[in-house]
């Protein structure tokens, strides 16, 4: 849809199509289809070779002498390397906090989590030079703090006066995930894990995947339509979401 | 992955209801060989830089601007769906927004060089009408940037 626009006002394009059927429908001048996962128009992480597999056939379309034009990328996304592997926290996250004296035993956990997530991902931006966490702005030391207000009974101020809270919530939470991801691929033989790997440890593994549950479940009971609307639908992927009910 | 006949039921469903515009015309430019493109990427990610706005359901707010010289820790997301993988982006910015690729395809010669200005924008959710007016306006600052070639990467 863009690029009809682009080309129609004079500048040729050329796009990854993710959805097929949508492209087939659309018609725009130049398409590549690939089989790979939503978020992942150029295939694999670090694999430089595969994207400029990709980057090249994109590139070719341009040169066709006539259109529309839709091509199928030839090859899937290799199976990526620790698909087997389990992932393990650096500690135990059991959800005993008896030893802490802390009153809310999850709130304590997730604090934990945090911390000892924290030498890894420290080391993932180390090493990759480059962090994704930072949009919502909020620092991490209150990013727990921030987020946890949300599944008690009383939402936090926003710290931004840019944005609504509850967008403010939605940046913290994909901080938060970042936070996560980013670390635990640090870990050794985890820079390849697949995204179904990582997410299922996230989601089932993870005492932030829980607090995120909780604070989903209460968005989507708030008064305010936009808090309901995000916990809805924008703070936990709907499969899930359903997987966790069903 | 984005075999259709992989997804669960739910998700090929709500893909499949997302609004898909038809057109009539079928424009069509052809260009120089790629040793003498000057490329700019639109990517639909919702990224921009770091002291930037977030993307918001703002239809006014439509694009984020993204210099040539960006580097890969200059850029955050502010996408608002929690559908597409992430975790190959949080790894490696190339997987949706290629610049080191194409800035060793421009280093060796195979395509002409890059453009000072790539563009931003977050496809979730808008109507495609919302679309026209500011793409049409990007391809011409495009233009002036002597763009002639765009390549779009979704997510």
């Amino acid at each position: 849809m863009i690029a009809h626009f682009v080309e129609d006002e004079g500048v040729p394009t050329a796009g990854i199509s993710l959805v097929r059927p949508h492209t087939e429908t659309i018609k725009p001048p130049r398409a590549l289809w690939v089989p790979f996962e939503m978020g992942r128009p150029m295939g694999p992480p670090n694999d430089t070779a595969f994207q400029m597999r990709v980057l090249l056939a994109l590139l070719k379309l341009l040169e066709a002498k006539e259109g529309p034009l839709l091509e199928d990328f030839p090859e899937d996304e290799p199976e990526m390397a620790g698909e087997m592997t389990v992932l393990a926290c650096p500690v135990n996250f059991a959800r005993d906090t008896s030893e802490s004296g802390e009153t809310d035993a999850l709130l304590a956990s997730f604090r934990r989590e945090m911390t000892a997530m924290r030498p890894w991902y420290d080391m993932a931006v180390s090493r990759r030079q480059r962090t994704t966490v930072g949009v919502s702005g909020i620092d991490l030391e209150t990013l727990v703090d921030f987020i946890y207000a949300f599944a008690g009974d009383t939402e936090p101020g926003n710290p931004r006066d840019d944005i609504p809270l509850a967008n403010t919530l939605k940046l913290a939470v994909e901080d938060l995930r970042s936070y996560y991801i980013e670390g635990i691929t640090a870990q050794p033989g985890q820079e390849g894990a697949s995204s179904q790997v990582l997410n299922d440890w996230f989601w089932d593994e993870t005492v932030a995947g829980k607090v995120l549950l909780a604070v989903k479940k209460a968005c989507e009971a708030s008064p305010d339509k936009m808090m309901s609307m995000m916990g809805a639908h924008f703070l936990v992927p709907h499969h899930v979401a359903d997987r966790q009910q069903g | 992955m984005v075999r259709l006949e992989n997804m669960n039921e739910a998700e090929r469903e709500m893909l499949m209801r997302l609004p898909c515009p038809t057109f009539e015309t079928r424009p069509w430019v052809s260009g120089p060989p790629l040793s003498q493109r000057r490329i700019a990427i639109i990517t639909t990610a919702g990224l921009h830089l770091r002291n930037d706005r977030p993307f918001q359901l703002d239809p006014s707010d439509f694009y984020r601007v993204i210099p040539g010289d960006v580097q890969a820790n200059d850029l955050v997301m502010s996408h608002i769906s929690a559908g597409f993988d992430r975790t190959g982006y949080q790894r490696d910015w190339n997987v949706v927004f290629p610049l080191d690729r194409l800035r060793e395809l421009a280093a060796e010669g195979t395509i002409g060089s890059l453009a000072d200005f790539h563009y931003s924008i977050s496809s979730a959710p808008r109507q495609p009408a919302e679309f026209e007016t500011p793409v049409r306006e990007v391809t011409r600052l495009l233009m002036k940037d002597n763009v002639n070639a765009v390549l779009l990467f979704p997510v």
